[in-house]
């Protein structure tokens, strides 16, 4: 083993040698790179670094979660973009897992109409350049009535092809309190579920988690509520001027740019959703019934718990994939942090530092999602023992 | 672990290769490149009537245009010696400083920034513009003073988002902007009425209104321009023969509407008496070989090309469907901006 000829055949040690080897090659190349593009930049006289990035940026941004204005720095914008990439995409993961599992299961029904319907759904989406879908879910929101012609459509919700505008809480003290008797509701309804668990357990009897879980979580902040004397003023969007002012608001770009992200990726998870049920042999529908467990109990106690560990993988690709998908928001307008970082870039022209900070944002967005699915799928995978 | 190792290698070679692509290397000097290779490679708009836009046939016209023709006409004698390269308004600058153009002719505004830290220099500004809002005529509005809390639809890319940020904050107002990169998509998104104002260059507010309405008196072009956008051709730092070239070729076209010489007039004056027109045809010879190209360099511009004026009335005034009005880009001698200097 000492000898270093002798070591060389050990499996092991080669297998570190090539990695080394590689890992050295992947280096040089990169260095040649950077510094060919470095000093290509220096010899035409391109400015380069990251000095840019606490100059006053000077443009404005449709919406955004923070207070901004132009006379913030380039880094403010840059992050409001980030936040807006974030919102979308979150909302549009959350959405295309719903709409995804109930066309997925739909799929699957003996129902002629709702497996046609959800088959057609899927061929379509799936087919249709999502850059498409986008454009037109833009055009269609365009095309609805000005704000002066507006649609209420529930008392004090308003459409129009400035987006949607709706009455928000005005805040109030008792709101703090509220939110702090939802906690500990949250706090009692988790209680509730875990002593419910032990006691099946233990003693086999079932215990009506879902009424109690339900009244542990309305319970404390209905009681709050009236404690703080019923704290309800509602600022309601009015005509003033060019649009609406006052309430809260959806821009049409935002609310296309989610129903296509989201539209689109469902029609990749309810393919997911169902091959992953399917991959779940029929005998553990039998076996469940053999037991007495109700349709509903075998979805949720046997098929579901086996069918995730078929759909979390590929489930994750559709999530990064929605992500990085949410870039196309440039082609309709939604501020986000490629739209942002262009401007940016073109304003400064700092390309090569706007293009190398938005891939590196996007690689570390998605490294945290598979991140967090990685762990997901540890959780719900089969426990060999 | 392999794999892990193998994964970030690639995307670290990955990433640093998309930096690497805006800047290959580039041997030679522009001028003998061009010489070279028997062409110009033209960077113009993606599609902008009267400036560069192809028609149904894909021949190139256009102020622009004719700003690379006279470039190829000073160089080889043939103004149709150009291959022209349509890009984004993000695109522009990397285009022309990685070396994948020679010239820059799209309707680019200069700047202090484009000028010196972005390695750019910029010939003579071909087309004098101002940015300014274009309003539904349904509005009522008589001045951009009017637009607090308007949406204003923008192109980005351009000096524009900033411009019009500025504009409203100077005059205590605010604004909501709505940011789409595509043309086309942006104008729908206007005329379907998501927005109050667009916001443009007040040719290419023309131009729009031009293509895209029945009716042109629906809308309206508010009179405030709210920035300075002298558009001009760009070529990359560190070639000062190309630069004279493309500077000396666009004050040709100035000097030769001065001395009232066009394409059609041009042979006839081959034999005037006037010394100046001498020089400038390269009948008195010297201009030609201190440009580094023939003596008929203008004269070639001037045939296939034609004057300013001829550039301009075809292409976005009277000629044409934009109908600009000459304004600041008048010759000096009629209240204008263009000016050529002596050509000697």
């Amino acid at each position: 083993m000492t000898n270093p000829v002798q070591a060389l055949n050990s499996a092991r040690v080669r297998g570190w040698l090539y990695q080394a080897l590689f890992l050295a090659c992947a280096l040089a190349v990169a260095w040649y790179l950077v510094s060919n593009t470095l000093t290509n930049l220096a010899t035409r006289g391109v400015a380069t670094g990251f000095g840019f990035l606490h100059r006053e940026a000077g443009f404005e941004i449709g919406e955004s979660l923070l207070p901004y204005s132009a006379s913030d720095t380039y880094l403010t914008a840059l992050v409001v973009g980030l936040l807006n990439t974030l919102a979308v995409s979150a909302a549009g993961v959350v959405l295309a897992t719903v709409l995804g599992v109930l066309i997925g299961i739909g799929r699957l029904s003996s129902n002629w109409m709702v497996n046609r319907f959800a088959t057609l759904y899927v061929e379509t989406v799936r087919n249709v350049p999502l850059l498409l879908q986008l454009v037109v879910w833009y055009t269609i929101l365009n095309r609805l009535p000005s704000p002066r012609e507006a649609l209420e459509v529930l008392p004090g919700i308003f459409l129009s092809n400035r987006g949607m505008k709706f009455p928000v809480l005005v805040e109030h003290a008792g709101h703090g309190w509220i939110l702090l008797a939802l906690v500990a509701g949250i706090a009692a309804a988790i209680a509730v579920v875990r002593y419910g668990r032990r006691r099946r357990e233990t003693t086999g009897k079932p215990f009506p988690t879902l009424p109690a879980v339900i009244a542990a979580l309305l319970l404390p902040p209905a009681l709050a509520f009236i404690v703080t004397g019923a704290p309800l003023a509602f600022d309601v969007p009015a005509l003033a001027g060019f649009n609406f002012e006052g309430g809260g608001s959806v821009t049409p770009e935002f609310t296309a740019l989610l129903i296509g992200l989201s539209v689109y990726t469902a029609g990749f998870i309810a393919e997911i959703v169902r091959s992953g049920i399917l991959a779940v042999p029929h005998g553990q529908t039998e076996a469940g019934l053999a037991l007495g467990l109700s349709p509903g109990k075998i979805l949720r106690l046997v098929i579901l718990p086996q069918a995730l560990r078929v759909i979390v993988p590929p489930l994750t690709s559709q999530y990064l994939n929605l992500t990085k998908n949410s870039s196309l928001a440039v082609a309709i307008g939604y501020p986000d942090l490629v739209s942002v970082s262009n401007t940016s870039a073109n304003q400064t022209g700092q390309v090569v530092e706007a293009v190398a900070m938005m891939m590196l944002v996007y690689l570390i967005i998605s490294l945290a999602i598979s991140g967090f699915m990685n762990w997901y799928n540890r959780r719900v995978a089969l426990v060999t023992r | 672990m392999k794999s892990h190792l193998s994964a970030l290698a690639i995307a670290a070679t990955l990433s640093v290769s998309a930096i690497a692509l805006s800047g290959t290397a580039q041997a030679g000097a522009t001028f003998d490149g061009v010489k070279q290779k028997g062409y110009v490679q033209c960077g113009v708009n993606l599609g902008l009537y009267g400036f560069s836009s192809p028609d149904d046939k894909g021949k190139w016209s256009g102020l622009d245009v004719d700003m690379c023709r006279a470039v190829a006409a000073a160089m080889f004698g043939d103004a149709e010696k150009v291959k022209y390269t349509p890009l984004s308004a993000q695109q522009r600058l990397p285009a022309l400083q990685s070396g994948e153009i020679d010239l820059l002719a799209r309707n680019t505004t200069r700047t202090l920034t484009r000028d010196t830290a972005n390695g750019l220099n910029f010939a003579p500004t071909n087309y004098f513009d101002g940015q300014g809002f274009m309003v539904s005529a349904k509005l009522g509005l008589k001045s951009a003073k009017q637009l607090n809390g308007a949406t204003v639809c923008v192109l980005p890319g351009t000096t524009t988002e900033q411009n019009v940020s500025d504009y409203f904050r100077a005059n205590k107002m605010t604004f909501k902007p709505v940011v789409i990169e595509k043309n086309e998509e942006l104008n729908k998104a206007f005329f379907a009425g998501r927005c109050d104002a667009l916001t443009s260059d007040a040719s290419q507010l023309a131009a729009i209104r031009a293509a895209e309405v029945q009716n042109p008196n629906d809308y309206v072009i508010l009179p405030e321009l709210i920035s300075k956008e002298p558009l001009s051709p760009a070529v990359r730092q560190g070639d000062e023969e190309w630069m004279n070239l493309v500077t000396w070729a666009f004050y040709a076209m100035v000097q030769a509407e001065e001395k009232g010489l066009t394409s059609e007039t041009v042979d006839a004056a081959m034999t005037s008496p006037d010394p100046d027109v001498k020089r400038l045809l390269g009948v008195t010879a010297g201009n030609g070989k201190a440009l580094g190209v023939e003596e008929n360099w203008a004269y070639a511009i001037i045939k296939q090309v034609g004057n300013y004026a001829q550039s301009y009335e075809r292409n976005v005034g009277s000629g044409s469907k934009l109908k600009m009005p000459r304004g600041q880009n008048a010759l000096y001698t009629e209240g204008g901006l263009m000016y050529a200097p002596p050509m000697k």
